[in-house]
């Protein structure tokens, strides 16, 4: 075969919930160790198409493929399960709202899932929490639970939870908004390591700069639809919409 | 007939043996009702329908009737449909239903109050739906609810006096062997009296200091 | 399901029902007389009352019901007290019920007594008249519901004076069974004359609730 196909492709991805029609039509592809972020106002659609690559909102029609395999391919429940479940192994997820298990220690937030799934070892287990929690900064607070931490730092547990799984790819779902400004940039300094990592990312953000610094690819979503991609310098530059034009102007007085 | 408290101490081993049951059949009611409550709580909110409406119906029937009828309703009707089981194994039975009942109500509330990110965050790893239902909904549903399902099981405690009447020799079977023998009902139900007042103390402390150990996990 | 012998039967578990109903009734109001003592005495300026009143919640709360009623009915004679079972269930359970319903009072009042009797007396009321005039009407509404709660373990509970041969529901069910050999139909006509007289109770509870609720 010579055909190559994209790392990440999303095929005419459609959704509604009931007469809202919330995405309309979206394509688009992302290669291998390619970080894009997906801008637009809120309403536009972008945490639901974050969330429809692994199938947390599951599409009304349309298809997305992860390195030659469709994730939401249709099959008898049952195997679906099954299916859905490897493939979100193998796809990271970060939320606002960071979602740690707050009856689990910092350890056991990273270790529950490659001990349930990959069946490794305790021992492997502890060695690869203290890997990945080191690779985020947070090793000293192997044995605190979430309660005792602080934003920035359970956010960093949840990147080290999901990139434990060893996963091809990463989702951020506005990993950022719910912190306190002085607690973002700790965050933000994990993602940028990730990006130097060539870990493939897609990143719903609302923080420009940050999406202009670390970013392959901007793409800005409006009820429903892309209306504008390309390179950081370009979209935000000279956007040649006048919707991304509106809203960046909003956007960048909001900020400074 | 005045009191007389030298009758007990002929009868200290009676009394110890009935105290040893009460505590070996609250403590194998009391684990059943934990995990029964977690099971029926699960199945309640998740099962399949046809399993979910029979499940309420029961429910309601065991928490609107007394647990003595329970007792007698599964000590003797099981021996009807030809299942002879020991009384205190029907003791068991009929207490930790019972409580497992209650207890079911108390976890499910907690289970629906879980945060909706949590079964998010647990599928986005990868768990099946079951996986996370068992390793991070349950556990945290259970947790909330530590002290009510602890107040419950201070209330089987007590409940379990009432098995004597189907024949299990606890305490207040024992006090009641020790009164056919004297004919000294005061003497021997107040040292029953004294002896579950202090099981129960103990029981309360030891709940205590488990809820505490659990408070830093929230 | 042996429908004839349910419908031959049937009588006596009414009659009994209206046993279990006059029980019940009893011992609530009895419950509530020695709640309002209790958690009277529990809220005391003496610290002897109050020790009187948390012992007493104590005592009955730490040991089972059925000794209790044992306690009185058995060795009541051997200290003077010579009751009737029907008297001897009625004061028991009374007393036991009283014990928790003493507590669901105690924790009303103080929990209204925490910010709006303090308000009150900023007004210069006396502690007794802000607690007459603003803490206890607030409270009683607040209790309403939980001493449903109560109530509804008490109506269950008074199927322990089966144990001293008061002929109530649980008694005739018991005794059903053991001369018919048929336990499900013995539970079944028992258990749904338990659930109405519950039912019907709640229901009077909830709607006392959203009355009090409405003022």
């Amino acid at each position: 075969m010579t055909q190559t196909h994209p790392f990440v492709e999303i095929r005419h991805a459609q959704k509604s919930y009931g007469k809202l029609e919330v995405l309309k039509d979206i394509s688009l592809s992302v290669e291998r160790g390619q970080i894009v972020a997906i801008i637009g106002p809120s309403g536009s659609g972008k945490s639901t198409l974050l969330r429809a690559i692994n199938d947390l909102d599951p599409l009304t029609s349309g298809e997305v493929w992860l390195d030659g395999l469709q994730v939401n391919k249709s099959l008898p429940h049952r195997q679906y399960e099954n299916h859905i479940n490897e493939m979100r192994q193998q796809i990271g997820m970060v939320f606002q709202h960071f979602n740690l298990f707050p009856h689990l220690t910092v350890r056991e937030n990273v270790t529950m899932a490659p001990k349930l799934l990959k069946k490794i070892s305790d021992k492997e287990a502890d060695a690869l929490a203290e890997e990945q929690l080191d690779h985020v900064g947070m090793l000293e607070r192997i044995d605190y639970y979430p309660s005792q931490l602080s934003g920035g730092q359970k956010q960093r547990v949840a990147i080290a939870r999901a990139l434990a799984m060893k996963p091809k790819l990463m989702l951020f779902d506005e990993a950022t908004s719910a912190l306190d400004p002085e607690l973002v940039e700790e965050v933000n300094l994990v993602m940028k390591k990730l990006a130097e990592e060539h870990m493939t990312m897609i990143i719903v953000t609302h923080e420009m700069d940050f999406a202009a610094s670390v970013c392959d690819r901007v793409i800005f979503m409006d009820k429903g639809l892309v209306v504008e991609e390309g390179p950081p310098e370009l979209v935000f530059k000279n956007p040649t919409q006048e919707r991304t034009q509106v809203f960046l102007r909003k956007h960048l007085e909001g900020a400074k | 007939m005045g009191l007389d408290f030298s009758v007990i101490p002929p009868f200290y081993g009676t009394l110890a043996l009935g105290v040893l049951w009460t505590i070996a059949i609250t403590a194998a009611s009391a684990v059943l009702s934990f995990f029964g409550g977690i099971l029926l709580a699960v199945v309640a909110l998740y099962g399949p329908l046809v399993v979910r409406l029979p499940f309420r119906f029961v429910a309601w029937l065991f928490m609107g009737t007394p647990l003595l009828l329970q007792l007698f309703l599964i000590y003797f009707g099981l021996a009807q449909i030809g299942v002879d089981l020991p009384a205190f194994v029907a003791g068991v039975i009929g207490l930790g239903f019972h409580y497992a009942v209650y207890n079911s109500e108390l976890i499910q509330t907690a289970m629906v109050a879980v945060d909706k990110g949590q079964m998010e965050a647990a599928r986005t790893l990868g768990l099946s739906r079951r996986q996370a239902l068992m390793r991070v909904i349950v556990p945290q549903a259970v947790r909330d609810v530590l002290p009510p399902i602890g107040n419950n099981m201070i209330a089987l405690l007590k409940d379990s006096a009432l098995v004597s009447v189907i024949g299990v020799s606890e305490l207040t079977l024992s006090a009641q062997l020790a009164i056919g023998r004297t004919y000294r009902p005061f003497e021997f139900y107040a040292a029953a009296a004294v002896l579950y007042y202090v099981i129960n103390l103990g029981m309360e402390a030891v709940l205590r200091g488990f809820e505490k150990r659990n408070r830093l996990s929230r | 399901m042996d429908v004839e012998l349910i419908l031959k039967v049937y009588p006596y578990f009414l009659k009994a029902a209206w046993i279990t109903v006059e029980l019940s009734v009893l011992t609530t109001v009895l419950g509530l007389i020695c709640g309002a003592l209790g958690a009277a005495a529990r809220l005391s300026r003496f610290a002897i009352v109050r020790f009187l009143g948390a012992a007493y919640v104590s005592v009955f709360r730490g040991t089972p019901a059925l000794i209790q009623l044992f306690l009185l009915y058995f060795g009541g004679p051997q200290i003077g007290i010579q009751l009737d079972a029907f008297c001897a269930g009625v004061i028991g359970l009374g007393l036991n019920i009283g014990a928790y319903m003493t507590e669901t009072m105690r924790g009303a009042i103080i929990s209204v007594d925490e910010g709006q009797g303090e308000a009150a007396r900023t007004l210069g009321l006396s502690r007794a008249q802000s607690f007459r005039k603003v803490v206890l009407p607030q409270a009683m509404r607040l209790m309403i519901r939980p001493l449903g709660v109560n109530i509804n373990a008490q109506i269950k509970g008074t199927a322990l004076v089966s144990a001293i041969s008061v002929v109530e529901l649980t008694y005739t069910a018991q005794r059903y069974i053991g001369s018919t050999y048929k336990p499900f139909e013995m539970f079944f006509l028992a258990g749904i004359l338990y659930l109405a007289i519950i039912t019907i109770t709640g229901k009077g509870v909830a709607y006392l609730d959203r009355r009090v609720r409405l003022q």
